[in-house]
């Protein structure tokens, strides 16, 4: 029987991420992937003959060091230099357009006061930034690579001057509605500029404590928190990551669903030593690197019986229903919103903060929204391979669609959904409909089915407050490593969270190998 | 002209609490009042003849049992009187009473699910965790965590050895604990909504959060970590209304020599060379002192009892943004009999306890949503006591004073303005659901006074009616509260502080906001300190 | 779900619950000293504790242990879940017995004791003193082919321990009775019926000879009348709390709320016990499968636990209740605490259990006793000497048959 250094689950970019490094520093890693795409959510993939599109549809912090590190232009990455715009959707066509650091169709006020908050944010995810890419503490353990950290937390923080550690003490867990309404007049622009904490999460605009981290947390890369594609798209990406593990070495294998870990004991206790496929194959390893989120790997993979109780009803309790749906349009040609010459930003319907905040009201109880607010891109304005010549792909992030739909997600259930979401193109984009040659939803118990996904949550487990830094996904497992030795995690579950950033790949592959300094 | 050392701005109790330990100091106090009546808004006043009402707060368990003692307020007519019982109500008619009894509430939550009463054991142990270490906080200031003064070290190490002392699981729980919903937070003990709901409800009351909301699990322990005679959770009455608390206070303060004039509304706190020196009253009458307090909450202080001009700059702005959110109102029902609930024994235990209307989970968030929208809930959320069941002086013999806290009750409505028949409406969505509960209520209404927030803050000053003088969100608590950098009673004004509930540790009937505001004044003027050590109960 | 107790008393939801048995124990409990148990009321004596302990010792007695939670785990995981929450291997365990087992938190801290008695390949019965259903329920997480049945209020049972019990039982018609060995279960004819609706284990809380006796509530009161019938000549008397707190000290049994704390309802950090600090080392076995707390208690057994459970012998007659322990007698050097003391009237010793750092267990032991005389109250430092065996253990109590009382 074969035996690798390293078993890594799943193959998303997370898992790719760790892959390369572990592979890198020499180790022999075999990586799984249950589908036959690499890239989880950001694989791309044929929703229609000749129309294709990735789930995560745009960047907006993947990791400059990961891209430095894994030499990923060298393997082909080709980020653009542009950004793109951020459009605020308004029916009259009277848009409100972030474009870096300049906004246009709000007043003088919100245009100065923009450029004032866009400094104190930049500043606070300059603080932030460093920690995204470190193991957090454990705390109550006292040694000293956990003291260093929290000493250079508190000491980033004290340098950020007395003013500003207070403001940020106190910003940090502000609602996003209450950021907004103390610095902006304009309803679309506090909506758009909100977004962003939000997304992805079961929260609205007036939830306490996460927003903020979650907003500072997208800021991290390079267009500090601006969203761009590839050239070649999502895919790019994705490919380089890929070639990047080949380079160093790493087997992958796609089409093969881990059934398992296997996990073996002996009189100093359990240890995970390799997984068993589900053909019933098992294959050996001295370590087993995660990247499913943390139920499948707990509950599943591992186990109740191998855990302690406390540990798995830790996990359990973790929340990570998703909130998000995926629209995917195939058109016969680029849609034309009111007002709007190009749709090639990324256009977000949300009239207003309140408009976000009903829509999750909606979903509070079970249902999707009367109103849905959504994210809107056209990938194959960048990228022509996703669609036919002269044809385009819409794709479109829709909140709030909750993973539990009250009565169950039946066809009558997606394609009311569907066609509620149509009408609401409709009213921004007149004409829209004619264009659809097809369209698929994808709700988040299909994301759950697709990707094996736990509640379909785009990041593996909700990025609130009492399920981030240290507590991510639960303490004792917090720290890339498990209590069982021999199994780490490395998926979007762990710290920093999700979104194509590689965080957890880059932080779980340096706690297994031990490094004291930056890879 | 007289000088005053310290004018305090507003008799309520904790700008009572504060003037009586500085006059215990030997200093020369004024409290001033807007109103013709002192006790803010922990009064009691006749509003129908024999019916004396605690018109705002109605109940009180976070009284500093240190201070009550310190200050003698039982010798000044206080009596705190622990009430035992109370019964929610579901939607479906279903109730649960509580029970003195330990057993009895066992047996009582065993009949809804036996899970849960099992489960009930761990919630309380650990509430009871959570409240031991905030309970030691209170009587405390707050470290500035920018100061590298040897006093704000001291007191971070101190609170960093209190969190530690939690052990590594604890530390972790108690930290999510902090940043979650009351419903989150409740989904891990709890199967039965009805539970579920009576335990959420203090998650909510008085604060613009649904019990979904991250943040409102704080405000759950907030209101139970009080406690009566050591009895944590425990509620209390103040006999004779809650206007005891702040007559008794203000006869503490009498004997040490201090000065109260009620009439006397503040126009401006006036500053000279970027200090304090004194008030103009509304009359005109300038009054000055040393040192000026304000006991308003830290919006009207800032924004509309002083001058822009005089301000730091960004502190208007701070003022300003600072969250104050009126979301409850208040029913004041004088009643001919004892109310008969449906489904409620004839248990003189539990039916002169407290009553509340919670529903369900779901019916308590949508009354939140109705709020954020700008209306009031057709079916709210209430919390009713009848303290006259337990409190012979506040109502004739055989009939009863109600009051019923009302949440959520928007400050500003969206269909334009407050006005009288709005009011009326609102008190007759309150009385309709009672009725509903209590077939034959209507008939037992003898007076009624109703209370938006609008009507609380003309009354009483506070903004928006707020009942904590800012809302309780971890971005306003602790030295965040009111403002970064101000946590410490000393506002950005030379010789002036604050001592209200906008201050830590918040909102509630503690007296401590009030007591450590005047252990930083007697620190500033090198005065000895009268403030006592809070000698809690380690429960 | 309808919450709502008898509507005909108004105070019912105040009241307690009453046991299957209660129409005969409070007829015999003349002087109403009742407390509670789990909701239920429960007599803490019925005459006189002393006496009600002597009959335990020198005749027979019934204790009431229907309020004593009781919990069905059947389907084919059940056996695994049971092994993977508490410390003992159960794999072990033969249908038809009975064992005693503990559980611990993730942390290693005791959360309660109890018995699981095995009455299937699959089906198991699962007794404690306190409420477990959410803590079985986590437990039971991830064991999908699992059911738990709180059957607390389903079963009735009667403890029935002193030397003529097992004579009480033949009485009554349990043939072959004598052969049933300690920790053993077996299934009796009962009423007339043709099926086995008694269920009796040679188990019991004393230390002494005795049995437990297990039925349907409905047929509780004539199973009691037959008890009583068959005891009447040996002594039978029911017994309370009190006269059982005297004979599990003097069989060195730990009760919650005096040995240890629920750690689930421990509020302060590290106030709850773990199983080494009380010296139940013997039962966790880190040979068998993975279990809770395994982790926490291998790393404690290595470093050894800070405070012991001990057996004392105290000097003089005054019970050192609530004492503080000194290292010397000058008390300067406290070294632990009392947690239950008596004077035993069968072994005639000032006995007590105790918790001492396990540091100075070499040292001398002496205990702070305060007492009182006609009201006046006194100090005394008496001297403690450690005793490895219970204070009591009959040769009866394990032997099969019995001897004859």
């Amino acid at each position: 029987m074969q035996t690798y250094d390293n078993i890594i689950i799943g193959g998303g970019h997370n898992g790719l991420i760790c892959a390369t490094y572990l592979a890198q520093k020499g180790q022999s890693v075999l990586l799984l992937e249950a589908t036959d795409g690499l890239g989880g959510l950001a694989t791309t993939r044929e929703f229609y003959p000749g129309f294709r599109a990735p789930v995560a549809h745009s960047l907006s912090h993947f990791s400059e060091t990961v891209v430095e590190q894994l030499n990923l232009l060298k393997h082909g990455y080709t980020p653009s230099s542009e950004v793109l715009d951020t459009i605020g959707l308004n029916l009259n066509g009277e848009h409100v357009v972030v474009s870096g650091e300049h906004i246009s169709g709000v007043n003088k006020a919100d245009q100065q006061t923009y450029a004032d908050y866009l400094v104190l944010l930049k500043r606070f995810a300059k603080m932030l930034k460093p920690f995204w890419l470190k193991t957090m503490p454990r705390i109550g353990d006292n040694s000293f690579p956990d003291l260093m950290t929290f000493g250079q937390l508190g000491l980033k923080l004290r340098l950020l001057g007395k003013k500003d550690m207070g403001e940020f003490m106190r910003v940090a867990t502000l609602p996003a509605r209450d950021l907004m309404d103390e610095n902006f007049d304009n309803d679309i622009l506090k909506a758009v500029l909100s977004w962003d904490g939000l997304i992805g999460s079961k929260m609205a605009p007036r939830s306490p404590n996460a927003t903020v981290l979650n907003m500072l947390y997208r800021m991290s890369g390079k267009h500090h928190g601006a969203h761009s594609l590839p050239e070649g798209g999502i895919q790019n990406l994705i490919s380089a990551l890929h070639n990047a593990a080949l380079d160093a070495g790493v087997t992958v294998k796609t089409g093969a669903l881990v059934k398992r870990i296997v996990i073996k004991g002996s009189s100093s206790g359990l240890a995970a030593t390799g997984v068993e496929l589900a053909d019933g194959t098992l294959i050996s390893s001295a370590r087993v690197v995660s990247s499913a989120d943390p139920k499948q790997t707990f509950l599943n993979l591992v186990g109740a019986n191998n855990l302690e109780i406390g540990f798995t009803n830790r996990i359990n309790r973790l929340r990570c229903d998703g909130y998000v749906a995926k629209l995917h349009l195939a058109l016969d040609g680029a849609p034309k919103f009111t007002g709007l010459k190009n749709p090639n930003g990324r256009m977000i319907i949300a009239p207003k903060l309140d408009a976000i905040e009903f829509a999750f009201d909606d979903a509070k109880y079970g249902e999707y929204s009367k109103s849905p607010v959504m994210e809107i891109i056209i990938p194959s304005m960048v990228d022509n391979l996703l669609a036919p010549k002269g044809q385009q792909v819409l794709s479109a992030h829709v909140m709030y669609v909750p993973h539990k739909l009250k009565g169950g997600w039946t066809d009558e259930a997606r394609q009311n959904l569907y066609q509620r979401l149509i009408d609401t193109l409709e009213s921004y984009a007149p004409g829209i409909r004619q264009q659809i040659i097809h369209g698929e939803i994808l709700t988040p118990a299909d994301l759950e089915q697709t990707y094996h996904l736990t509640g379909g949550h785009w990041h593996h487990a909700e990025l609130s407050m009492d399920q981030m830094l240290m507590m991510r996904p639960t303490y004792e497992a917090a720290q890339y490593s498990t209590p069982i030795p021999g199994l780490y995690l490395c998926g979007a579950g762990s710290h920093p969270g999700g979104g194509l950033m590689g965080g957890p790949g880059h932080n779980a592959a340096k706690e297994i190998i031990g490094a004291k300094k930056e890879l | 002209m007289k000088k005053y050392d310290a004018i305090i701005v507003g008799a309520g109790h904790n700008g009572l609490t504060n003037a009586a330990y500085l006059a215990k100091a030997g200093l020369d106090v004024l409290v001033v009042e807007k109103n013709e009546y002192i006790g803010g808004a922990a009064v009691t006043r006749e509003m129908h003849d024999g019916w004396f009402y605690s018109s705002c707060s109605y109940v009180c368990s976070m009284m500093r049992q240190t201070i009550h003692r310190d200050l003698n307020l039982t010798k000044h007519g206080l009596v705190l009187v622990p009430y035992l019982g109370t019964v929610v109500f579901a939607d479906n008619g279903d109730t649960m009473a509580s029970y003195h009894s330990e057993e009895a509430e066992y047996n009582q939550l065993r009949r809804r699910s036996p899970h849960d009463a099992d489960a009930m054991f761990r919630f309380q142990t650990d509430l009871g965790r959570y409240a031991q270490l905030i309970r030691k906080t209170l009587l405390r200031t707050p470290p500035n965590p920018t100061s590298f003064k040897p006093r704000d070290i001291r007191e971070l190490l101190w609170l960093a050895k209190e969190f530690w002392s939690l052990g590594e699981k604890e530390l972790y729980e108690y930290i999510r604990f902090f940043t979650m919903s009351a419903a989150d937070f409740l989904d891990d003990y709890f199967e039965d909504d009805l539970i579920k709901a009576a335990m959420a409800s203090p998650g909510v009351i008085g604060t613009a959060l649904g019990v979904y909301s991250p943040g409102s699990a704080y405000i759950l322990l907030h209101h139970v970590m009080g406690d009566v005679d050591g009895n944590v959770g425990a509620w209390g009455l103040a006999r004779g209304g809650m206007g005891a608390i702040s007559n008794a206070i203000a006869g503490a303060l009498q004997e040490h020599g201090g000065e109260i004039r009620t009439n006397a509304g503040v126009d401006k706190i006036v500053v000279k060379n970027g200090k304090a020196t004194g008030v103009v009253l509304d009359n005109g009458d300038e009054l000055h002192s040393n040192i000026v307090v304000s006991n308003m909450d830290a919006k009207r202080t800032f924004t509309q009892c002083m001058d822009k001009n005089d301000l730091p700059a960004g502190i208007y702005e701070k003022a300003k943004n600072f969250k104050i959110r009126g979301s409850s109102g208040k029913v004041n029902i004088a009643l001919s009999g004892l109310p008969k609930f449906n489904n409620v024994a004839d248990n003189r235990y539990i039916n002169r306890g407290g009553q509340g209307f919670v529903g369900s989970m779901e019916t308590m968030e949508r009354a939140y949503d109705c709020w954020k929208h700008g209306r009031w809930s057709e079916d709210p959320f209430i919390e009713s006591v009848i303290p006259s069941a337990w409190d012979p002086t506040v109502a004739p013999p055989g009939q009863h004073w109600m009051s019923n806290f009302v949440q959520y009750c928007p400050p500003q409505l969206a269909d334009g303005p407050w006005t009288s028949e709005k009011r009326d409406a609102f008190g007759q969505t309150v009385v309709n659901k009672l009725e509903r509960y209590s077939p034959g209520f209507k008939d037992l209404i003898v007076h009624m006074e109703v209370r938006t927030p609008h009507d609380i803050e003309a009354e009483i000053g506070l903004t928006e009616g707020n009942i904590f003088q800012g809302e309780l969100t971890i971005d306003q608590l602790l030295f965040n509260r009111p403002f970064p950098g101000y946590a410490q009673y000393r506002m950005p004004i030379k010789n002036m502080y604050m001592c209200g509930s906008s201050t830590h540790p918040g909102g509630g009937v503690s007296s401590a906001c009030g007591a450590n505001a005047a252990r930083e004044i007697l620190m500033d003027l090198k005065r000895p300190n009268t403030v006592p050590e809070d000698d809690f109960y380690d429960e | 779900m309808n919450s709502m107790p008898d509507v005909t008393d108004p105070f019912a939801g105040e009241r307690l619950k009453e046991s299957p048995f209660h129409p005969r124990q409070a007829a015999l409990n003349l002087r109403d000293a009742w407390s509670s148990w789990n909701g239920y009321k429960f007599a803490d004596y019925y005459y006189d504790e002393e006496y009600e302990y002597f009959c335990i010792r020198n005749s027979c007695a019934t204790y009431d242990i229907c309020p004593m939670q009781k919990y069905i785990l059947s389907g084919p995981d059940a056996e695994a879940m049971l092994n993977r929450m508490v410390t003992r291997d159960i794999t072990k365990l033969k249908e038809n017995r009975v064992t005693y087992v503990c559980w611990c938190t993730d942390e290693g801290r005791l959360i309660d004791d109890g018995t699981i008695f095995k009455l299937g390949a699959d089906r198991f019965l699962l007794t404690c003193g306190s409420p477990s259903l959410a803590w079985l329920r986590k437990s039971a997480f991830g064991f999908n082919q699992l059911h738990i049945t709180d059957m607390s209020d389903d079963i009735a049972a009667l403890s029935l321990q002193g030397p003529t019990s097992c004579e009480v039982l033949k009485k009554m018609g349990l043939q072959g009775i004598e052969n049933l060995k300690p920790f053993c279960i077996s299934h009796f004819p009962f009423a007339g019926s043709e099926d086995t609706p008694l269920m009796v284990s040679r188990t019991g809380f004393t230390g002494d000879l005795g049995y437990e006796l297990w039925i349907s509530p409905d047929l509780a009161l004539e199973f009691w009348d037959a008890l009583y019938r068959a005891g009447e000549n040996y002594g039978i008397q029911p017994y309370g709390e009190s006269a059982t707190n005297m004979a599990r000290l003097e069989a060195g049994f730990i009760m919650p709320g005096m040995e240890f704390n629920e750690a689930l309802k421990t509020i302060h950090f590290q106030y709850d016990q773990t199983p080494f600090e009380l010296s139940l080392d013997w039962l966790v076995d880190f040979k068998k499968p993975h279990f809770n707390g395994r982790n926490a208690l291998l790393k404690e057994r290595d470093q050894g636990a800070e405070y012991t459970l001990v057996k004392l012998d105290i000097e003089g007659n005054k019970p050192a209740e609530e004492s503080f322990l000194y290292a010397d007698e000058d008390c300067s050097k406290e070294i632990g605490y009392v947690t239950s003391a008596m004077w035993s009237p069968v072994v005639k010793a000032n006995i007590a259990l105790a918790m001492v750092k396990t540091s100075a267990l070499k040292s001398t032991i002496w205990a702070e006793i305060y007492y009182s005389k006609e009201l006046r109250h006194h100090s005394k430092v008496a001297k403690c000497t450690l005793q490895k065996k219970p204070f009591w253990a009959p040769e009866r109590a394990r032997a099969t048959p019995p001897a004859a009382f």
